[in-house]
C-alpha cells in the first residue's frame, strides 16, 4: 500500500492503496466513478478509455504508480451537464444500442477532435479501431462524429 | 379501432397515492427513483395515483410508465412503453420511463429473448394504457355529470366539447385511481397513432453518454464485498483440490472456497446450463485485490467423468449425455466429415428427391461449415446478490429474471416470494443472458459470505466458459435437368451438439422434390442460443448456396429466388411451409428497387441474400469495392418487413447493428479447442470486427404495412452473411465456404 493524490475530474483525491492497482479500478471501486467501463482488463476493447492530459488511454493498462502529477479526465467529467459537442452529436444520433462501450467510444472521439478538429474518414477509423461495439453502432459512432467536429 | 378484452385485474393495482409522502414503498428501485431526462419541463409532482400496474399518474399530469421487459441494448426499455404512452394519448415529453422489476402478478413474459418483446406486448401495452385512458373519462364524465362517450383525449388532456369542460390527466388522476376497471377497452385506429411510428430517442441516452451507473457492473451497495470465481480450464475437467491459504493472506481478501452451482438432487433448467458446476470463489474488498488473489490460487483439476442428466424444460423431462474426454477443433471436423458420410434422420421429404438426383444432368454439391463462437457482451457476467436468512435481494443484468427466480429459489430452499430480482440494463445480451448460472452463484456466495457480494466475471472467465453457438456443418445439394432446370433440392446439416436444420423454411414448398435431414453429436462442450439461434448459420449457408446454383442456371440471383416464391406463393409444396411467400419476395423486391439492382456501377461487387426468422423478413444487398487488393465494404442496403415499426429510428439502429454484427462473425469471429482447452480467452485472440471494417454505409427500408409488430433484435443478422458471402465471390472469384471467411478453414483449425 502506498499513499496517492490523483487528480480526476479537476478534484484532488487522496488514496492509500497498491501501487499497481489499475487507474479503471480506482475509478470503479475507491472513487464510485462507474461511467469507465471493464470490457477486457488488456486495453483490447477501448471500454476503459480515460483522457491522461488530455489524451486518450487505456485505464485498466494504466496503473495509479504511473499517474504522478497528471490529470485525468473521465466522462463523467467531460463537461458539466452532458453537453460536449461529442455527447450531444451521441444524443443526435442516438448512436448507442446497449450502451455500454460508449463511454469509451466519446472518450476517444473527443481526445481525437481536441487534436484534430477536422478528421477524415480514415482517420476517424483509425483513431477509433481501439473501441469495440459489440452491437454493431460504428457507422452511427462515426456519423456522430463528423456532427461533432462540425459543431 | 379494436375492442379487446382487458385482463388487467384488482391485483394489479397497488394503491400507492401516498408514495410521494414517504408512506408506501414498494421495493424501492435504486435503477430508477424517478430521476427526470432533460426533456421533462414540469416538475416531480407531489402525488403519483397509479391506475395499473403499468402506469402512474402524477397530480401535474407527469406519467410514469413502467417498462416491463429486460434491456439490452435492443431499445425495449423506450418502445414498451411508447405503446403504453400512445393509448393512454400523452405527450411522450410528459413520460419518466422506469424499469420494472420482476413482477409476474403484474407483468406477463418478463423476459428478453426469441424477438418477442414488442410482438408479445403489442396487445397487453396497449391495453394498460387504453384502460387507464377509460378510467381518466370515467372520473371526468363522473366529475362534470356528463356521459363519457362525449368526452374525448388528446396529449393528456380530457375534453367535453358540449359544456366546454377540459382538465388535465394529472387533475383526474385521484378519481380515475378509484374507478372501476373496464371489462373492455377500444384500442386507436392505427392511422390514428402519434407516437408509434414517430422516432423517439433512447430513454437512458443522457445517461449512457454521460457515464451514470446504469449496469449490474455499476451496482454497488453499502457492506458491499466482490467476488470472482476460478472454473476449470478446459471442457471435460472438473476441480479436484483448492488451497486458497496464500491468497487468503492477500490484502483485502476475506474468503477463499469453493461452491457448487447446484446440488446434486436438482434437476437442471432449461437455463440452468454451465459446464462447470463446482467452481473456486475468491472474495475481497476490491476488484483488483480479488484478481490478484485469484492468481496465486493452488488449483488441481481431473478428468471430468461423463455424466447423463435428467433436465426439466419447463415441466418436461429431457435426458442429456455428456461425453468425458478433452476435445479438439481437429476432433470435431473429423466428426464433421465421417457424420456428413453417413445417412442422416429425413425431417421432411417432398417428392422423390432420390429419383430426380439419379437422373440429374447435373448435380451441384457444396458443404460450408462454421465454428463455436463466445457472445462476448462487452459487459461481462455479474450479479449483485444480498442473501440473509430471511430474505435474497438480486440486482443485476438477466434476460429470463423469472425463470432464474426459480432456480434461486431451489437452490437456497426459499420461497419465491422472498426473492426480489431487479433487471439493471445490460451490457448486451445476444442469448448469453438467457442463462443465469451467475445468479445462482452469486447467491450462494452472498448466502456463504453472510453479506451482500458482487459477483464479477473477468473477460477470460467469461469468454471461456461456454454457452457457445455450437458448430454447424451444412451440406446443400441441387439437380439441374439438362434445359438447367431445378428438378430437386436436398439439405444435409449436422452440428455439436446441435443441428440449424429448418426443414419447413424456404426453398421448401418451392420445389417438387426436396429432402431435409439432419444429425448431431454430443460434447461437453456448453452450448446455448446466440442472436438468431441456428439461423445465424444456415441462412448465410443457404443463400450462398442458391446463389451458386442461381449461377449454374444462368439466372439472377434476385430473379431466381422471386420466380421459386412465386411457385411456392401460387402452388406451394406441402403444407408445413413456415413462411409466407408473399413477404418473403416483398422485400426481395423492395432491396431490388432502392439498391437499383439492375444499374449497378462496374467497380461495385454485389451480394444478396434474404431470410425470414423469428416472424419477420430481410433481404440484402452489399456492395463491395476492391481496394489495394481487400474488399471494402462500401454499402448495404436491407429491406424489412416486421409489421408495423413503433420506433423508426432505433428500429433502423438496431438493423444495422445486425447487418455489422453479421459481417463481424461471419468474417472474423471463432472459438477454437485444443485437449478441451479454449484457444481463446480475451480480444486479443478472439476477433470481433472493428471500426474500420463496418460498412462505410448502411440504409435501411422498412415495407410499409399494418401487420401487428414482429421481431427485430435477431431477423437482420443471419442473411448479410450469405450476401457477404456472395460479394467476396463477385469480388475476387472465390467462394467462401467455412466461417470465419478470414481463413476460411473448417473450425478455423
Amino acid at each position: 500500500m502506498a499513499l496517492f493524490q490523483l487528480n480526476v475530474n479537476g478534484t484532488t483525491h487522496e488514496l492509500d492503496i497498491d501501487p499497481s492497482t489499475p487507474i479503471l479500478w480506482v475509478l470503479r471501486d475507491h472513487l464510485n466513478l462507474v461511467g469507465t467501463k471493464y470490457g477486457c482488463g488488456i486495453a483490447q476493447c477501448g471500454a476503459c478509455t480515460v483522457h491522461l492530459n488530455g489524451v486518450a488511454v487505456r485505464s485498466c493498462q494504466l496503473p495509479i504508480s504511473a499517474v504522478g502529477n497528471n490529470t485525468l479526465t473521465t466522462i463523467e467529467g467531460l463537461s458539466e451537464k452532458g453537453e460536449h459537442p461529442v455527447q450531444k452529436a451521441w444524443i443526435e444520433h442516438d448512436v448507442p444500442q446497449c450502451g455500454y462501450c460508449q463511454a469509451g467510444q466519446i472518450m476517444s472521439a473527443s481526445a481525437l477532435l481536441e487534436a484534430n478538429p477536422n478528421p477524415s474518414d480514415e482517420e476517424i477509423e483509425s483513431a477509433m479501431n481501439g473501441n469495440l461495439c459489440r452491437c454493431g453502432t460504428y457507422t452511427r459512432i462515426k456519423a456522430a462524429i463528423k456532427t461533432a467536429s462540425n459543431s | 379501432m379494436k375492442t379487446i378484452k382487458t385482463s388487467i385485474g384488482r391485483r394489479s393495482f397497488i394503491k400507492m397515492s401516498t408514495l410521494a409522502g414517504g408512506g408506501i414503498m414498494l421495493s424501492f428501485n435504486w435503477l430508477t427513483s424517478c430521476d427526470m431526462t432533460p426533456k421533462q419541463v414540469k416538475a416531480l409532482p407531489k402525488e403519483w395515483f397509479e391506475l395499473n400496474g403499468f402506469l402512474k399518474i402524477g397530480d401535474n399530469g407527469l406519467v410514469t410508465i413502467m417498462s416491463p421487459n429486460p434491456e439490452i441494448g435492443q431499445n425495449v426499455k423506450t418502445s414498451m412503453p411508447m405503446l403504453v404512452a400512445e393509448e393512454l394519448d400523452v405527450d411522450w415529453n410528459d413520460v419518466i420511463v422506469e424499469q420494472a422489476p420482476l413482477n409476474t402478478s403484474v407483468f406477463s413474459r418478463q423476459l428478453a429473448g426469441g424477438s418477442q418483446s414488442i410482438r408479445q406486448g403489442w396487445n397487453s401495452l396497449r391495453m394498460a394504457g387504453a384502460t387507464a385512458r377509460t378510467m381518466l373519462i370515467q372520473a371526468a364524465a363522473q366529475s362534470w355529470g356528463v356521459a363519457a362517450s362525449e368526452i374525448t383525449t388528446s396529449e393528456g388532456q380530457l375534453i367535453h366539447e358540449g359544456t366546454g369542460n377540459k382538465s388535465g390527466y394529472g387533475a383526474m388522476a385521484s378519481l380515475a385511481a378509484q374507478q372501476e376497471v373496464p371489462e373492455e377497452v377500444v384500442l386507436k385506429d392505427l392511422n390514428d397513432f402519434k407516437i408509434i411510428g414517430s422516432s423517439k430517442k433512447n430513454v437512458d441516452g443522457t445517461k449512457i453518454v454521460t457515464g451514470q451507473p446504469l449496469y449490474g457492473l455499476d451496482y454497488r451497495s453499502e457492506n458491499m464485498l466482490i467476488a470472482m470465481i476460478v472454473h476449470p480450464p478446459a471442457f471435460g475437467m472438473r476441480l479436484k483440490s483448492l488451497d486458497g491459504s496464500e491468497a487468503e493472506t492477500m490484502p483485502g481478501i476475506k474468503k477463499v472456497f469453493t461452491i457448487k452451482t447446484h446440488l446434486e438432487d436438482y434437476s437442471l433448467g432449461a437455463f440452468d446450463n454451465d459446464a462447470f458446476n463446482e467452481i473456486a470463489v475468491v472474495v475481497g474488498n476490491t476488484t483488483w485485490e480479488v484478481m490478484k488473489a485469484k492468481e496465486v490460487l493452488k488449483t488441481k483439476w481431473e478428468l471430468a467423468p461423463a455424466k447423463k442428466e435428467e433436465l426439466n424444460f419447463f415441466g418436461r423431462t429431457v435426458t442429456v449425455e455428456t461425453p468425458a474426454g478433452l476435445e479438439s477443433s481437429t476432433g470435431h471436423q473429423k466428426v464433421f466429415e465421417e457424420m456428413a458420410k453417413k445417412k442422416g434422420k429425413v425431417v421432411r421429404k417432398d417428392g422423390n428427391p432420390e429419383k430426380m438426383f439419379s437422373q440429374a444432368a447435373k448435380i451441384i454439391e457444396r458443404t460450408y461449415t462454421c465454428p463455436f463462437l463466445a457472445h462476448n457482451t462487452m459487459e461481462p457476467m455479474n450479479f449483485y446478490a444480498d442473501v440473509t436468512p430471511e430474505r435474497a435481494n438480486l440486482v443485476g443484468p438477466i434476460q429470463t429474471p423469472e425463470i432464474m427466480e426459480g432456480s434461486i429459489a431451489k437452490r437456497l430452499g426459499m420461497d419465491k416470494e422472498k426473492i426480489d430480482i431487479q433487471m439493471t440494463r445490460m451490457g448486451g445480451g445476444f442469448g448469453r443472458r438467457l442463462y443465469g448460472h451467475f445468479m445462482t452463484e452469486a447467491a450462494v456466495i452472498s448466502k456463504e459470505m453472510g453479506q451482500p457480494v458482487k459477483l464479477i466475471y473477468s473477460r477470460e472467465d467469461d469468454m471461456t466458459q461456454g454457452t457457445y453457438r455450437p458448430a454447424y456443418h451444412a451440406t446443400y445439394r441441387a439437380a439441374l435437368d439438362k434445359k438447367n432446370n431445378l428438378i430437386a433440392f436436398h439439405v444435409k446439416t449436422g452440428g455439436i451438439p446441435e443441428s440449424p436444420l429448418a426443414a419447413n423454411r424456404f426453398p421448401a414448398g418451392a420445389i417438387d422434390h426436396y429432402m431435409a435431414e439432419e444429425w448431431t453429436e454430443k460434447s461437453n462442450i456448453t452450448v446455448g442460443a446466440f442472436r438468431a439461434p441456428r439461423s445465424n448459420f444456415i441462412a448465410g449457408a443457404e443463400q450462398a448456396f442458391l446463389d451458386e446454383v442461381a449461377e449454374a442456371m444462368g439466372k439472377d440471383p434476385i430473379d431466381f429466388r422471386l420466380e421459386l416464391l412465386d411457385r411456392a406463393e401460387k402452388n406451394p409444396v406441402g403444407k408445413n411451409n413456415d413462411y409466407e411467400a408473399s413477404r418473403y419476395a416483398g422485400v426481395l423486391k423492395l432491396v431490388k428497387e432502392k439498391s437499383n439492382w439492375t444499374a449497378a456501377d462496374s467497380s461495385i461487387y454485389r451480394g444478396t441474400a434474404a431470410y425470414f426468422c423469428h416472424n419477420s423478413y430481410v433481404a440484402n444487398v452489399l456492395d463491395l469495392e476492391m481496394q489495394n487488393g481487400n474488399p471494402v465494404v462500401k454499402k448495404v442496403y436491407c429491406a424489412i418487413d416486421c409489421g408495423v415499426v413503433v420506433n423508426p429510428d432505433a428500429a433502423t439502429n438496431l438493423a444495422e447493428g445486425g447487418v455489422v454484427d453479421g459481417i463481424g462473425h461471419a468474417m472474423y469471429s471463432a472459438i477454437t479447442f485444443k485437449d478441451g482447452m479454449p484457444e481463446q480467452n480475451n480480444f486479443d485472440r478472439y476477433r470481433l470486427i472493428r471500426h474500420s471494417e463496418a460498412p462505410k454505409e448502411i440504409e435501411v427500408h422498412f415495407v410499409d404495412n399494418q401487420i401487428d409488430p414482429t421481431g427485430l433484435g435477431e431477423p437482420p443478422f443471419p442473411p448479410i452473411m450469405g450476401a457477404m458471402a456472395n460479394a467476396l465471390y463477385r469480388a475476387t472469384g472465390v467462394r467462401h465456404y467455412n466461417q470465419p471467411f478470414i481463413t476460411d478453414k473448417p473450425l478455423a483449425g
